[in-house]
């Protein structure tokens, strides 16, 4: 009896310290080998970098291992601004296009969340529809719509709106454009589960105290919606940042976005140390983001 | 904050619907509000007088939340008018209407402090920022949550938030303030405490207050008049004494406390009603009805008496019965009887202490009585 307790606790502890394993396993290790990697020097090798840390070589290999760490590589990331334009430029469009997702998202939940149960559903189910199909392959049908003389173009000329066929593809546009598209199911579906739960008698009762429609949207709507948009906001932004595909074949070569930076320095520059660092720099970029929303998820479920 | 009101000192003075030059404050014609098919709120008028407090009183789902939601403009009614002052209110927003909802949920704003819930409608009316945070504060004082000003709403009890709820509704000093269910979440002793203030405040602030509730007794403690409501319709409006003493109808009778109801046949004097289940029995009223017409006699179980000898011969209005059961209610004792045709006669007996003298025990043969003036003829 007692014996079959214990190790039901035992149990329980290991499986609630399962997550945490996980964690470590794949994603703390991984990151320090990055980390690693950012503070070694570049080699002609394989793998293509020095020190290589060997547990053979016991504690003198370690001391060695330690004196051979530099920071030149973050040194590096300083001195050639082709890195901070591209996190400048990377922080810009995620900005600027969780704006326009937040702009074109937050209608878009609001309506879902006031048709009636039945059609929420499928509402909810037609918004994640695109994710069935591949990404690449979605980003690949763009390019076909923003060609020159792209599907897009005939109807902006049939419509008479434009009197030249514009270019889109290889403009910051496109890139907008991919990145609404792809991100819009991350900003609706936290939107409108708030959205969902939100009282009518609120509105009702702001209502009765003489609030007219509009006001009690910025009143009562919007301020009990806060944390769906901390949510989508967040959801878009921290992996907008990161976001290689969508610029590599939608954006133009003039400035890369960061993840494209990181992309060129592995395996055109083959600078593992290098494009490490900068990896490292953007997970401390984005871990402000990531701490200001567990912050607000607590409160939130302190709240509930 | 205090309007001059004619308030009368007691409940029973003040009486303006018996007057017939009274202007009403609140004049609803003819209303009507369908779901689908059905009617919730069936052509009803009613007429609500400044000052007053009036309590709808009806069973579940009779429409009494749709009527409260009609007046407030959160519902467009299929037919009929109402009045405010004369001036018609129908294609008013809610908004606009000088009347304020007391939600049954309270529907605090929960981003909101209980200052802001309660100056949330001050400042839509555009009121100067010192004004609003007196009359916040002012006005937490009323509902006794003095310092409850910078809590959440979710950091109250249940009875803190009804009054929380209260003073956002009251502090826009409406024409008309309506109240559904408003203690229906709160127990049975703070809910007699809180009836109590609510008196108070209504007197206090001059206002007209419409309460929709399931609890008679609160009906009848608080309301200068009942309106008693069965599926969208008004089955009867009078003071709760009117209600209980003279109900209008069995309905009435049977929805507003118990009754014991003998059908039978109208005599020749207009004072008998012959070949009931309790034999031929008398009222006091002379009847309003032809003599040999089919009706009723109503009689309250508090006034039935019950002995345990037999009575005099030709006693009017007099029943043997057996004792079938009794229910022990603390101040009172209902039993319920049997008389001769196997129909069932409750007769409720206040405990005044001497236990010993317990009149009956189940199974044992008694005689009921009652007065003739106890008894009351319904014709429907
Ligand atoms: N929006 C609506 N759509 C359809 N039917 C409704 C709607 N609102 C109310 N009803 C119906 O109207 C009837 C009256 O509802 P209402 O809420 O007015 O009852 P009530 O008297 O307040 O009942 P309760 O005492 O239970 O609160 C009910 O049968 C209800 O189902
Ligand atoms: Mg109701």
């Amino acid at each position: 009896m007692m014996a079959a307790r214990q190790s039901g606790s035992i149990l329980q502890k290991l499986v609630l310290r399962l997550p945490f394993a996980w964690l470590i396993a794949f994603f703390l290790l991984p990151f320090l080998i990055v980390l690693k990697i950012s503070l070694s020097q570049t080699a002609i090798a394989q793998p293509p970098y020095i020190p290589v840390f060997d547990l053979a070589a016991g504690w003198h290999g370690a001391v060695t291992f330690i004196n051979g760490l530099s920071f030149d590589n973050y040194r590096l990331l300083g001195s050639d601004p082709i890195y901070v334009l591209s996190y400048v430029k990377s922080v810009e469009i995620a900005a600027f296009s969780t704006l326009l997702l937040l702009l074109a998202g937050y209608p878009i939940a609001y309506a879902i969340a006031r048709t009636p149960r039945r059609v929420q559903a499928v509402l909810v189910l037609l918004t994640v529809l695109p994710f069935w199909t591949s990404q690449l392959i979605r980003i690949y049908a763009w390019m076909n719509i923003l060609q020159r003389d792209g599907p897009l173009n005939d109807i902006l000329l049939a419509l008479g709106l434009v009197k030249e066929p514009p270019a889109w593809l290889a403009t910051d546009t496109a890139i907008f454009i991919g990145i609404v598209y792809s991100y819009l199911p991350f900003m609706v579906l936290p939107l409108y589960a708030t959205l969902e739960k939100l009282d009518e008698r609120l509105l009702e009762a702001a209502a009765d105290l003489g609030c007219p429609r509009w006001k009690t949207f910025w009143l009562v709507t919007l301020p009990l919606s806060s944390s769906g948009i901390i949510a989508g906001v967040l959801l878009c932004f921290i992996p907008i940042i990161g976001e290689f595909v969508i610029p590599d074949l939608l954006g133009g070569s003039q400035s890369p976005m960061i993840g494209q930076t990181i992309w060129l320095e592995f395996f055109g520059n083959k600078d593992w140390p290098a494009a490490s660092a900068v990896a490292v720099v953007l997970v401390f970029l984005l871990v402000t983001p990531i701490v200001i929303y567990q912050n607000q998820a607590m409160r939130v479920l302190a709240r509930d | 904050m205090l309007r001059s009101v004619p308030i009368a000192a007691s409940k029973q003075d003040f009486a303006p619907w018996t007057d017939p030059t009274a202007r009403p404050l609140l004049r609803i014609e003819a209303l009507t509000k369908r779901f689908g098919a059905t009617a919730v709120v069936d052509q009803l008028s009613l007429d609500i007088y400044e000052g007053e407090f009036f309590a709808l009183l009806g069973p579940s789902g009779c429409g009494k939340t749709t009527l409260l939601r009609l007046i407030a403009g959160f519902e467009r009614p299929n037919g009929g008018r109402i009045l405010l002052d004369d001036i018609d209110l129908t294609s008013v927003p809610p908004y606009r209407r000088p009347v304020n909802l007391m939600f049954q949920s309270y529907a605090l704003f929960p981003h909101l402090n209980v200052g802001g819930n309660i100056g949330f409608g001050l400042k839509q009316e555009g009121l100067a920022k010192r004004e609003i945070e007196r009359r916040v504060v002012d006005m937490l004082a009323l509902v006794k949550l003095e310092g409850y000003g910078a809590r959440k709403p979710h950091e109250l009890s249940g009875g803190q938030r009804q009054r929380v709820a209260l003073a956002r509704s009251l502090v826009k000093r409406p024409r008309v303030l309506l109240l559904d269910e408003p203690m229906a979440a709160l127990d049975k002793k703070l809910r007699g405490e809180t009836q109590f203030e609510l008196m108070e405040l209504q007197r206090k602030v001059g206002s007209t207050f419409v309460i929709v509730t399931h609890d008679q007794s609160e009906a009848m403690t608080l309301a200068h008049r009942i309106g008693v409501m069965d599926r969208g319709r008004l089955m009867q409006v009078a003071p709760p004494a009117e209600i209980y003493e003279r109900p209008n109808s069995r309905w009435v009778a049977d929805f507003v406390g118990d009754i014991n109801l003998f059908e039978g046949r109208l005599g020749d004097d207009g004072h008998s009603i012959e070949g009931t289940a309790a034999g031929r029995l008398r009222v006091a009223a002379k009847a309003a009805a032809a003599p040999g017409a089919m009706l009723w006699v109503a009689v309250r179980p508090e006034r039935v008496r019950i002995s345990r000898q037999p009575p005099l011969p030709g006693l009017d209005n007099c029943v043997a019965a057996t004792v079938i059961d009794i229910g022990y209610f603390g101040n009172s004792s209902v039993y319920k009887l049997r008389i001769r045709d196997g129909s069932l006669i409750k007769a409720a007996v206040a405990n005044l202490g001497s236990a010993s003298d317990g009149v009956s025990t189940v199974g044992e043969q008694v005689w009921l009585t009652w007065p003739a003036e106890a008894a009351r003829v319904l014709t429907r």
